[in-house]
């Protein structure tokens, strides 16, 4: 259950308007306007270049705007910093823990630089070793971690503050299966607690698992914005069905294919069709002379929500 | 959710002065570095501190039995060994505030994301500075009185006033941390960390640590005494062997000014770097 539908008027964290960052020409964030709610799941999807760290970082108060307004819980960050950021967890794309200190150390230094007293921290730490799954590893360095305990601990880290937001960006990218499946549980952990997440992510399953709200970022703008579901059915049926004909003749049968569903988008590789029947459309398809050398029905996902929106696909 | 302390923290230091830039708290970096230095390697640190005594033996009773006696000032004759150890005690604080804040800095600022991380929290960019350049500090500290308590019993200094080499080898190695850490912000290479090793051998060699400067021609002289490490040279030279002058004032100024623009370049640059 979101925040969002729960009550009439949430408590906004986080409020953005014609929000806009430029490096010279290039424009990261193209004045964009959003609203996070508290102990709401907020997403920002979108490939890479799409401007989704460079809003988090703004957020985060480590990167000035260009122009536009921010408030984090009513504080404008440019002027707040140091308030912002005690008020944020922060778990960057990479890894920055202290390699040469042990697991429990590095919890205890970045306790310090709150200003956290020790006796605190202290007991703040035996909390944050249970909730990583680390108890074991407290007194290991941290380059013997491997890189599934490290996120882990980077997310412990963050939460040694007590948070009322914490903000993920890529928490996952580079992590084998099993290990992600390990840090969505504590992600969701986190959520029943309250903890209002900002995640950003260009894996479409991390967006549909974590998030209440996405929004879908492309080239400095948004998109769109929605629950998962909600985008789903907004921009695409229900289900797809994937065809392969071969390299050359997917091409060639696109127009064929065009008349007979909503819509089809042609990659490279196959050719989608959207319909909210798809059994019925294959054997439209195969009636018609065309026979597929593959074919697949699937419900429809954010990557095609993606795909419909920008003409792209998410993971390139 | 209840208001957690660190928002209490920081919502403390609302209004004052260098409010985003200055959180106070530039001794949780010391701390920081304390707790990693005990897991890691004292040999690195004894290194830097044996090369200057070796020095003193080589070159104080070695060259020293050549030499003879040198004049400091009008009158005042000290022996070789006595002329050069300030020189080294002196050098040694620069090396030991170099090598902490070049080379270690590189790393934790290039590829470890330290200070990324550091500045992700409440924490502003003067405390990251203090509190690094602080630790640099330490080891030439480390350094001086490491030196000092080999030396001082052998009589070389002279009298106890000459153990006020010590704070003042503070300020040196305060003065070249600044400034080592402030060039280490704008290094984008190792092949640029390399120059800090070219410049500072040639550094001890030519300013005035083994010979009075006297020897050299006029525009020789106008440009080493620009130097820093002249500067830090002349203060421990002059306390260690009891000659106070108004000149001191001028050499603690040139090592106030060092101070004073490397934090504040290396704050702005950290800012630079990782906020903007």
């Amino acid at each position: 259950m979101s925040a969002a539908d729960s009550q009439a008027t949430p408590e906004a964290l986080i409020l953005a308007k014609g929000l806009r960052k430029e490096y010279g020409d290039f424009t990261a964030v193209d004045g964009i306007d959003f609203r996070v709610n508290r102990s709401e799941s907020f997403g920002f999807l979108g490939p890479n270049g799409a401007g989704k760290s460079t809003t988090m970082r703004i957020i985060a108060a480590t990167l000035t705007r260009t122009s536009g307004e921010i408030t984090i819980l009513g504080k404008d960050p440019e002027i707040s910093g140091p308030e912002i950021r005690a008020h944020l967890g922060v778990v960057p794309q990479q890894d920055n823990l202290d390699n040469a200190l042990t697991v429990e150390d590095n919890l205890y230094v970045y306790g310090r630089y709150f200003g956290l007293s020790k006796k605190f921290i202290r007991n703040k730490i035996e909390e944050l070793l249970a909730f990583a799954q680390l108890e074991e590893k407290r007194s290991v360095k941290v380059e013997a971690l491997s890189g599934g305990m490290k996120r882990r601990l980077t997310i412990a880290r963050a939460l040694v503050s007590e948070p009322e937001i914490l903000m993920l960006d890529e928490p996952t990218t580079g992590l084998d299966p099993q290990a992600r499946h390990i840090l969505w549980d504590r992600l969701f952990r986190l959520k029943e607690q309250g903890v209002t997440l900002l995640i950003t992510t260009h894996y479409m399953d991390e967006a549909e698992q974590l998030c209440d709200r996405l929004m879908v970022m492309d080239k400095g703008k948004i998109m769109a914005e929605d629950s998962p579901a909600g985008l789903i059915k907004k921009y695409s049926t229900k289900e797809v069905l994937e065809v392969r004909f071969g390299a050359d003749r997917n091409a060639q049968y696109a127009d064929q294919l065009r008349g007979m569903c909503e819509r089809i988008e042609v990659l490279p590789d196959r050719v989608l069709m959207y319909s909210h029947d798809c059994e019925a459309l294959l054997h439209e398809v195969v009636s018609k002379g065309m026979h597929p050398t593959t074919s697949l029905v699937r419900r429809s996902s954010l990557e095609d929500v993606f795909l419909r929106l920008t003409g792209r696909s998410l993971v390139e | 959710m209840r208001e957690s302390s660190a928002v209490a923290i920081a919502e403390k230091l609302k209004g004052r002065f260098g409010e985003g830039t200055y959180s106070r708290r530039a001794r949780v970096i010391l701390e920081h570095r304390r707790i990693a230095f005990r897991q890691g390697h004292w040999i690195v640190v004894l290194s830097g501190f044996v090369e200057p005594v070796l020095y003193l033996l080589s070159f104080g009773y070695g060259v020293g039995k050549l030499v003879g006696k040198i004049q400091v000032t009008p009158g005042h004759w000290v022996t070789y060994a006595q002329f050069i150890a300030p020189a080294l005690l002196a050098t040694s604080a620069m090396n030991g505030a170099i090598y902490d804040s070049t080379w270690n800095i590189f790393f934790r600022l290039k590829y470890d994301g330290t200070y990324k991380a550091m500045l992700a929290t409440s924490l502003g960019p003067l405390d990251v500075a203090l509190g690094e350049i602080g630790w640099a500090l330490l080891r030439g500290l480390i350094y001086a009185v490491g030196f000092t308590a080999i030396v001082f019993p052998l009589g070389i200094m002279k009298g106890w006033y000459g153990l006020l080499a010590i704070p003042a080898a503070v300020v040196i190695a305060f003065g070249f941390a600044s400034i080592g850490m402030l060039y280490t912000t704008f290094a984008k290479s190792i092949a640029q960390m390399d120059w800090v090793n070219v410049i500072m051998l040639p550094l001890f060699l030519f300013s005035g640590s083994l010979y009075p400067l006297s020897i050299y021609p006029q525009w020789l002289r106008v440009i080493i005494e620009a130097l820093p490490l002249w500067h830090g040279i002349q203060i421990v030279r002059s306390l260690s062997l009891g000659i106070i002058q108004w000149s001191l004032l001028w050499h603690f100024a040139y090592f106030v000014a060092m101070i004073a623009i490397g934090l504040t370049l290396t704050t702005r640059r950290l800012r630079v770097l990782f906020m903007r």
